[in-house]
C-alpha cells in the first residue's frame, strides 16, 4: 500500500518521477521494453527470483558489503564522524554487480539468449562480462574509443572474461555514444537480446529497476548503521554520473526528513568552464536515451560533450528520479572538480589504506569540505561505490608520474 | 476539412495507379545551400513525397550513413531553424510536393512544441515523423500536431503486432511508414514477400497509404516495394551518393547535386515503370 507524503512511490505506471522519465523510444523496441516492465513485475512478485538474487549477492558478490567507521580521516577532518558503505569491496570492483546480478537474472526467466551492454569506465561493461562468464550467455560490450584508450585494463579483463568489446567511434567516442550504439544493437537484435543498461537511466522500466537492485545498498547501511549508532545517519554523500550508486544508497532513506542527503557531480574542469558533467548544475531538461532528464545541451537541443577525469562519470545527462529529486529539493546536488576528486583520491590512499576509484572520490572531495564543518555529534555515511585499481594508470598520468 | 498537401498527394498517385517515391535527405548536408539546391530540385527528379531530417547530434535509430549526415551538417551550423528557413525558401517555387520533417525530440522539445508547430506550419512542412515518441507519449507532440491539423506519421515495424499495431495505428496520420527490417537506417534489406505480408496486415487496420522504408537502396528494390505499397521511402542510399560527392573536407565537389538528383531520377524512374 502506498503511504501518501512519501517520496518513494515514483515513478508513475507509465515511467514518469515529476516531468522526468518515460519511455521515449523507437517503436521497434516498444513492445520488448513493455515485455522487460511485466517481467520485471512478475519476477518481484515472485519469491524465487528473490531467493536467487540473495543467494549470489551473498556468495558470489559478497554481500552485505561492510559498513566501516573511518576512523583517521574523521580525525583529519575533526567533525562528523565519517563512515563509508564499501561497496568497492564488491566482487567487480564496484557497486554494479548489485544491479548486473538482478537485471541478468531477469534475462533469464525471459529466455533471452544474448547480453549487451554500455560501459564508460568499464565497471559495468566488467560486471556484466562477469556474470555473462557465470550463466554461460555471450556478451557484448560497447564502449567509447576514448574511453577504451584509458581504461586498458578493464578492456582487457572483459576480454578476459570471454565479451565481445565493440570500440565505439561515433560521436565523441564515451559513455553516451557507448549507449547509443547498444541501443542500435537492441533494435536490431530485439528478439533474442536483453540489454542491462548500467545506471539508473533509459527508458521505464530501467531506472526503476536499477534503483531497485542498487537499493541493498540503503537498506543495508541503515541497518548496519542502526546497529553501529543506534541511530540514522544525518548526511548521506554520494557521486553521481547517470547516479545508480547514489539513487542505491538514498532511495531506502528519501522519507526519513533528518537525513541530508547530498550528490556530487563531476564538475571536470569547473561548472563554469565548458569541460564538466555536471548535467544539474549545467543542463537543463531534454530528451535522450529514453527518459526526461537534465542534459547538457546546447540551444538548438543538440547534446554536448560531457568531460570528467572519471570515465564513469563522462555522462551528459542523469538518472530522472535524481532530476525529479533535485526539481523538488528533497536532494542536495553539489559538485566536486577533477583536481578536488585527485586531491581526495590520494588523501585516502594514504590516511585509510583504501584507494578509492575517481568517481567516489567526488563524493570525498565533498565530504572533505562539508565534514570539517559539521558538529562531531554529527554522522556522515558515503558510498564508497568503486576502486581505484582501475585508475592508477588515469592517475599516474594526471600527477606526471611514468608507470 | 480540406484535403492537405500530403492527402492530396497520395489521392494524385492513387488515380495515376501507381506508388509514390519518398526521399530522405538531412537538412543542411552538406551545407545550408548545397541542400537547399537538392530540395529544390527534387520535384523534378521524380520525388513524390520530400522527407527532411531534421539534424541531431545523437541519431539512435540511425545507421552511419545518416549518422554521419546529421553530423556533417551541424558541424556546418546547421539548426532547427534553419531547417524550417530551409523549407520555407523551397516553399518559394513549390506549392504541391509535400514535405516531412523527420528526426528526433529534443530539439523540437528545446524549441518548444507550440512555437514550432506554429513556424513549422507557417513555413509549409505537412507532417513529422518523430522516432523516439511512441503512442505512449501522444500528448507531448502527437496531438497538438494534429491540433494544429499537421500530420503525424508512425513507424510501425516488424515487431508492430497483435494488440500494439492499433495502438500505434490510432493517431497516425498522412500515411503510415514501414519500417521493414529490424534494426538501423541503411542496414538489411527484407523480401518483397514479407513486406507485402506486413503491408496487407497493416492496411486490414486502416486506410491510410502505407510507405515502406528501411534498406531500399537501388531502382529495382524501389519499384519491387512500389508494387506492394503506396510508397518506396530511400534515404541512407541517396546519402551514399551524396557522400561520393564530397572531398576530403566534406565540402561539396562540382556537381554534387545534379549526381544526387540523377540518382532520384533512375529511382523515380524504377517506381514509375513498376505497374506499368
Amino acid at each position: 500500500m502506498k503511504t501518501p507524503n512519501s517520496y518513494m512511490n515514483g515513478p508513475d505506471e507509465r515511467g514518469h518521477f515529476g516531468i522526468f522519465g518515460g519511455r521515449f523510444v523507437a517503436e521497434t523496441l516498444m513492445p520488448l521494453i513493455l515485455e522487460v516492465e511485466q517481467a520485471y513485475n512478475a519476477a518481484k512478485a515472485d519469491p524465487s527470483f528473490q531467493k536467487d538474487y540473495d543467494y549470489y549477492a551473498k556468495h558470489y558478490v559478497g554481500r552485505p558489503s561492510p559498513l566501516y567507521f573511518a576512523e583517521r580521516l574523521t580525525e583529519k577532518c575533526d567533525g562528523a564522524k565519517i563512515y563509508f558503505k564499501r561497496d568497492e569491496l564488491n566482487h567487480t570492483g564496484s557497486h554494479k554487480a548489485n544491479n548486473v546480478l538482478g537485471q541478468i537474472l531477469l534475462a533469464r526467466r525471459m529466455g533471452k539468449k544474448r547480453i549487451i551492454a554500455e560501459t564508460g569506465a568499464g565497471q559495468h561493461g566488467v560486471a556484466t562480462a562477469t556474470f555473462c562468464a557465470l550463466f554461460d550467455l555471450p556478451c557484448v560490450v560497447y564502449m567509447g574509443a576514448t574511453d577504451i584508450a584509458r581504461q586498458a585494463p578493464n578492456v582487457f579483463r572483459m576480454k578476459l572474461l570471454g565479451a565481445e568489446v565493440i570500440a565505439v567511434e561515433s560521436g565523441t567516442g564515451t559513455l553516451k555514444d557507448a549507449m547509443n550504439d547498444a541501443l542500435r544493437d537492441w533494435v536490431a537484435n530485439v528478439e533474442e537480446t536483453f540489454y542491462i543498461i548500467g545506471t539508473a537511466a533509459g527508458p521505464h522500466p530501467y531506472p526503476v529497476m536499477v534503483r531497485d537492485f542498487q537499493s541493498i545498498i540503503g537498506r543495508e547501511a541503515k541497518e548496519q548503521m542502526l546497529e553501529a549508532e543506534g541511530r540514522l545517519p544525518d548526511q548521506l554523500v554520494a557521486c553521481i554520473g547517470g547516479g545508480s550508486n547514489a539513487i542505491g544508497l538514498f532511495h531506502p532513506f528519501l522519507d526519513d526528513k533528518d537525513v541530508a542527503i547530498t550528490g556530487v557531480e563531476a564538475a571536470g574542469h569547473g561548472v563554469s568552464t565548458d569541460k564538466h558533467a555536471a548535467s544539474l548544475t549545467g543542463g537543463k531538461p531534454g530528451v535522450l536515451h529514453g527518459n526526461r532528464t537534465f542534459l547538457l545541451q546546447d540551444d538548438d537541443g543538440q547534446i554536448l560533450d560531457a568531460h570528467s577525469i572519471s570515465a564513469g562519470l563522462d555522462y551528459p545527462g542523469i538518472g530522472p528520479e535524481h532530476s525529479w529529486l533535485h526539481d523538488i529539493g528533497r536532494v542536495n546536488y553539489a559538485s566536486a572538480t577533477d583536481t578536488e576528486a585527485l586531491e581526495a583520491f590520494q588523501l585516502l590512499s594514504k590516511i585509510e589504506g583504501i584507494i578509492p576509484a575517481l568517481e567516489p572520490a567526488h563524493a570525498l572531495a565533498h565530504v572533505l569540505k562539508i565534514a570539517p564543518k559539521m558538529d562531531k555529534d554529527k554522522i556522515l555515511l558515503m558510498n564508497l561505490c568503486g576502486r581505484g585499481d582501475k585508475d592508477i594508470f588515469t592517475v599516474a598520468d594526471a600527477l606526471g608520474v611514468t608507470i | 476539412m480540406s484535403q492537405t498537401r500530403l492527402e492530396k498527394r497520395f489521392a494524385d498517385l492513387r488515380a495515376e495507379g501507381r506508388g509514390g517515391l519518398v526521399t530522405f535527405l538531412t537538412a543542411g548536408d552538406p551545407d545550408y545551400d548545397t541542400s537547399l539546391e537538392i530540395v529544390k530540385g527534387l520535384p523534378e527528379a521524380g520525388a513524390d513525397v520530400i522527407e527532411l531530417g531534421m539534424p541531431f547530434s545523437d541519431p539512435m535509430a540511425d545507421g552511419p550513413a545518416i549518422q554521419a549526415s546529421s553530423l556533417r551538417a551541424l558541424r556546418k551550423g546547421m539548426t532547427l531553424k534553419k531547417t524550417l528557413e530551409l523549407v520555407k525558401s523551397f516553399r518559394e517555387d513549390n506549392q504541391d510536393t509535400p514535405i516531412i520533417l523527420m528526426g528526433y525530440y529534443n530539439p523540437v522539445y528545446i524549441y518548444g512544441v507550440d512555437a514550432f508547430l506554429k513556424d513549422a506550419k507557417e513555413v509549409g512542412v505537412d507532417g513529422f515523423i518523430i522516432v523516439d515518441l511512441p503512442p505512449e507519449h501522444d500528448d507531448e507532440f502527437c496531438m497538438p500536431a494534429l491540433e494544429q491539423g499537421l500530420h503525424f506519421i508512425r513507424l510501425t515495424t516488424p515487431t508492430t503486432v497483435g494488440e500494439r499495431l492499433p495502438k500505434v495505428l490510432n493517431n497516425t496520420s498522412g500515411f503510415v511508414y514501414y519500417v521493414s527490417i529490424l534494426g538501423i537506417t541503411g542496414t538489411g534489406t527484407a523480401s518483397q514477400d514479407n513486406i507485402k505480408q506486413a503491408v496487407t496486415r497493416i492496411k486490414a487496420g486502416t486506410d491510410l497509404p502505407v510507405a515502406v522504408g528501411f534498406g531500399i537502396r537501388t531502382p529495382e528494390q524501389a519499384a519491387s516495394i512500389a508494387q506492394v505499397a503506396d510508397a518506396s521511402v530511400v534515404g541512407s542510399a541517396i546519402i551514399d551518393k551524396l557522400k561520393e560527392n564530397l572531398d576530403d573536407d566534406n565540402r561539396a565537389k562540382p556537381g554534387l547535386s545534379q549526381a544526387v538528383l540523377e540518382y532520384v531520377r533512375t529511382l523515380s524512374k524504377g517506381v514509375r515503370d513498376a505497374r506499368t
